[in-house]
């Protein structure tokens, strides 16, 4: 199998993505693309305290996710590559647009800059723009928390 | 203890204001728990949060999960702080067990009110 959702969510590991993703779409590796978290023990043993010990959890910086992603995309498993913002998922769409193909906003909180776009979305106009860019280049993009709700397309979030 | 310990009751969605709620309806004491929710804030907002609960004083923070963003929110910026003492699966047993004993260490405290709610746990 490969890498079958590309998602930016700022919690990280946690419960929608390890319950509501996780189960609905069978993972089985979970791939979290964060330069801090890749370097910090205690963090990585808190995360992996929320995944079933049947799935396999990676913890990698942006530059190993970038040297790696083909390889995940045919080692047998299903997987969820994860990051916890836009700019680093465009960096491996970039990367790797075969692999990143689609990308799912799954949770992005408020910050200053931030507008609401859905009640889990905040973006800036930066932000924004970075994915229409994504998207005018091939990529598909939508906003969905849950498998069980509608997605809601890029383009309807401006 | 000369102060007495403040409880923090960091949870998902609405969960912390309704325990903290119940407990203060359970106990007759006010005042002595707050709570934070995770809703609509990311990572740094939420420890923002928590830090401003604690605001220095001595503490035990109550987490609903073992894992996920509200304990990992909680541990990243207390959990080399010696006055605060981390305990999750909150339940209602353990906050009214420690609002009755917020006088203890928080080392005291924290053990107290999960034994306490490790007890309540029965399947009568």
């Amino acid at each position: 199998m490969s890498i079958v959702l590309c998602r930016i969510d700022d919690r990280l590991i946690h419960g929608q993505v390890v319950i509501g993703w996780g189960r609905a779409m069978a993972i089985d590796l979970i791939i979290l693309v964060d330069d801090q978290v890749a370097t910090s023990d205690w963090e990585q043993e808190l995360y992996r305290m929320a995944v079933a010990p049947e799935i396999e959890v990676r913890f990698v910086t942006l530059a190993d996710a970038a040297l790696h992603m083909a390889e995940w995309q045919s080692n047998g498993k299903r997987g969820l590559m994860l990051t916890g913002d836009v700019e680093t998922m465009a960096t491996l769409r970039t990367s790797n647009p075969g692999v990143v193909q689609r990308i799912n906003l799954g949770g992005i909180h408020h910050r200053p800059g931030r507008r609401e776009r859905l009640p889990f979305l905040y973006l800036t106009d930066q932000e924004l723009r970075s994915l229409q860019l994504l998207e005018a280049g091939g990529a598909i993009i939508t906003a969905q928390d849950l498998p069980t709700t509608p997605p809601v397309a890029l383009k309807s979030l401006a | 203890m000369s102060e007495e310990l403040r409880g923090v009751v960091v949870c998902h969605g609405p969960l912390a204001a309704a325990l903290v709620q119940s407990a203060e309806q359970i106990s007759g004491l006010s005042g002595a728990l707050i709570a934070v929710s995770n809703t609509g804030c990311d990572r740094e907002a939420l420890e923002d949060r928590v830090i401003a609960a604690v605001n220095g004083h001595p503490a035990v923070v109550f987490v609903d999960l073992p894992s996920g963003s509200c304990l990992v929110a909680v541990l990243k910026r207390l959990r080399s702080e010696q006055l605060v003492k981390v305990v999750t699966g909150v339940n209602l047993a353990m906050l009214v067990d420690f609002v009755f004993h917020r006088s203890l260490s928080p080392a005291e405290a924290a053990g107290r009110a999960a034994a306490a709610g490790e007890k309540s746990i029965k399947v009568p």
